[in-house]
């Protein structure tokens, strides 16, 4: 399966970033396992250490297991000042978790994160691809509801 | 065209997306057809507004007024009211007690011309607006030395922090023979505070793309590629989707117009790296590595992308460059200073009333930008301080409010530009949290590849923390200073010789607040 993921991009280095997206989008569990960068290194006859490089670089890439939903709040300068921290204590008790941990039922992962480019509806935080703005500790409790309830 | 007694422009944007504005935009012409004003009224998605609302957004015009957090259940109203009666819906005005509206300019804009009036997925609409004309003569009556000598003789500088001239990087790499030449696109856009350059390729695609298009046929390259951040995925398919209309039209790919020129445009998404805007590092995220810099010399503009001659440039100064090409040099610099001549596009943010996306001449001062753009200070608040260029800019005092903005006059002050991030901050707020937000940004952001930068980043970072919990002296404020200015002088890469731009700001401009919670 990581192999036909593999397979969708021709064989050069600089599809590595492409193919880790993709195979962390892909898995249910957000992240990119020992056995995926085997599958890449030989796919893309790029040393396993090289891949590990890229990979612990970027902070989108894990290679932890992580839950469905991969919450990640801003934490730079704009939305620190529109209360940025409010919304993070109210996200860590709603879900006890700290930031980088999972919850029990593998639904949430907390992660924080430099600017999304949203600012301009700070404070923000993104689930999977979506935006969610404007936050105010009312709102993080209907968004966390609704997706904990599917 | 079409004439209709009024426009609705919807603002589509991440937010109003989360907000629905798909399915609001449906019933809103159902509701429009039903009132039988279908012939008259013409509703329009469009990129973004001249301010930053919540949920989704309207603008109605001629009359220009701007509706926010308009929800499905209010259409009904707005149509009965607005629309039938000409009763503007006060309950969902931006501001009902404020007369102020958002200043629409659009006879000083070059880069937003077209923002917010075409509809920015429709090739033909830009084609309208004169769209492509650039390239058109760019390509079939221009030389590629022209074209530089253009762009030179404009005065353009880059818009991507550093205020590079674009004229004169592209002449180092236009004469040099190579197999391959690249141009890049510096669409990653990290620096905190800024998303001009999402808002222009939202606004208008087809803008980028004819100004990377010109850039290319000036230093004949057949190759470029847009590194856009992956989370701007409405960005990502408006350019996929303009990319397309462009071959199909014959605009983009093999001999052009018949010219016997070749070019095609990819897009590259990143993987969140603030410090893979810096230009070699972008390439080096491109080729597949860790977004490391690079040593300069060579440039990338020698030495680029898989090793061969490749410009990069951000999304703005691109963007400027089809007006250069189809109005002349000389109709570029009726716009900004002598030395700093064009527009500049900048994101308004924090305590003023509206919040916005303006683009107003180089040279303009921060009050000009606050009051006339951002409407003043948000009622009740007075202003204390502007972060103006994200986290590796600078913190101004309302001494420096009617300092000119461009590059040349606030280097004077030992201040840039930047991203064209405002932040403004109200009377309350503390410089000191500002600062700490700052350093942690760097701490986390450094790339870890030089020492001074790895290390001095968390010492800054602890420094701040002990100054903000009242447990440090003026000797540890001092230190933060020492620290950055040693950064500064032997940091591989821009990201570490920028925190002593904020330090510095900061210390220069509110002293008083350090002596007082050192004293604690
Ligand atoms: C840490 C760091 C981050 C940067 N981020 C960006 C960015 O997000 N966008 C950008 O256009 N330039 C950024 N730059 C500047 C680029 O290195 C480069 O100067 C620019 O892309 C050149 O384009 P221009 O001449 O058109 O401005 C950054 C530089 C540094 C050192
Ligand atoms: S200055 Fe910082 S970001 Fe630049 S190379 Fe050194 S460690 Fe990396
Ligand atoms: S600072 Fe949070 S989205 Fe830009």
């Amino acid at each position: 399966m990581f192999l036909d993921i593999c397979k969708k991009y021709p064989p050069t280095k600089d599809n590595l970033i492409y193919i880790l997206h993709e195979i962390q989008d892909t898995h249910p569990q957000h992240y990119i396992s020992e056995e995926a960068v085997q599958v890449i290194s030989e796919y893309l006859a790029v040393p396993v250490n090289h891949i590990y490089g890229v990979l612990t670089f970027y902070s989108m890439y894990s290679t932890k297991p992580r839950g469905k939903y991969i919450i990640r709040l801003c934490e730079s300068p704009p939305c620190y000042i529109k209360s940025s921290d409010i919304i993070l204590r109210r996200l860590k008790s709603l879900l006890h978790v700290n930031v980088g941990e999972t919850t029990k039922d593998g639904l949430f992962t907390l992660e924080l994160c430099a600017c999304l480019g949203v600012c301009g509806n700070a404070p923000v935080m993104m689930i999977n691809d979506d935006v969610y703005g404007d936050l105010t500790e009312e709102k993080i409790d209907s968004i966390i509801d609704k997706l904990s309830e599917v | 065209m079409k004439y209709y007694r009024s426009h609705i422009l919807v603002g589509i944007n991440e937010a109003a997306k989360q907000a629905g504005v798909d399915v609001f935009v449906n019933k809103l012409q159902d509701q429009i057809s039903t009132a039988g004003l279908a012939d008259e009224i013409n509703v329009l998605e469009t990129g973004p507004l001249a301010f930053f609302g919540r949920g989704i957004c309207l603008t109605i015009l001629p009359e220009n007024v701007n509706y926010e957090n308009v929800a499905i259940e209010d259409i009904v109203e707005l149509v009965e009211e607005h629309l039938l009666k000409g009763r503007p819906v006060h309950r969902l005005m931006l501001d009902s007690a404020a007369q102020f509206k958002p200043k629409f300019n659009y006879d000083r804009r070059i880069v937003l011309k077209n923002s917010g009036i075409i509809d920015p997925e429709s090739i033909d609409e830009y084609l309208g607006a004169g769209g492509y004309e650039a390239w058109e003569k760019a390509l079939l009556n221009m030389q590629p030395a022209d074209i530089v000598n253009e762009v030179k003789a404009s005065g353009l500088r880059g818009r991507g922090g550093a205020g590079f001239p674009a004229g004169l990087k592209w002449s180092f790499t236009a004469p040099l023979n190579a197999e391959q030449k690249y141009v890049v696109v510096n669409a990653d856009e990290g620096e905190p505070g800024t998303f001009k350059d999402r808002l222009i390729m939202e606004g208008d695609p087809h803008q980028l793309l004819e100004g990377i298009m010109i850039c290319a046929r000036a230093i004949g390259a057949s190759m470029a590629y847009i590194y856009i951040r992956g989370e701007y995925k409405l960005c990502i398919a408006r350019l996929e989707k303009a990319i397309k209309q462009c071959h199909a039209y014959g605009i983009l790919g093999r001999n052009i117009f018949d010219s016997g020129f070749d070019l095609d445009i990819g897009i590259k998404i990143g993987a969140g790296a603030y410090v893979c805007g810096e230009e070699t590092a972008l390439i080096e995220s491109l080729e597949g590595n860790r977004g490391n810099p690079r040593w300069k010399p060579p440039f990338p503009g020698v030495k680029g992308l898989w090793q061969y001659p490749t410009v990069v440039n951000n999304v703005e100064t691109l963007a400027n460059v089809p007006f250069i090409i189809k109005n002349g040099a000389a109709e570029y610099r009726q716009f900004g200073t002598d030395e700093c001549t064009g527009t500049k596009v900048y994101t308004i943010l924090g305590d003023v009333a509206y919040p916005g996306l303006c683009e107003v001449d180089m040279g303009a001062t921060l009050r000009t930008v606050i009051n006339e753009y951002g409407g003043g200070m948000k009622k009740g608040f007075k202003f204390k301080a502007a972060l103006v260029g994200g986290a590796a800019g600078v913190i101004l005092s309302d001494r420096m409010l009617d300092v000119k903005m461009d590059f040349v006059s606030l280097n004077q002050y030992a201040a840039v530009l930047g991203s064209g991030a405002i932040l403004v901050m109200n009377e309350h707020q503390s410089i000191v949290d500002m600062l700490w937000s700052i350093l942690r940004f760097f701490r986390h952001e450094s790339c870890g590849k030089c020492s001074p930068c790895r290390i001095g980043t968390q010492h800054l970072y602890d420094l701040i923390s002990k100054i903000r919990k009242g447990e440090g002296s003026m000797d540890d404020v001092e230190m933060l200073h020492t620290i950055a200015l040693t950064m500064k002088q032997t940091s591989f890469c821009a990201l570490g010789q920028s925190p002593i731009m904020a330090i510095a700001s900061a210390l220069d401009n509110f002293r008083d607040e350090f002596i007082a919670i050192t004293k604690k």
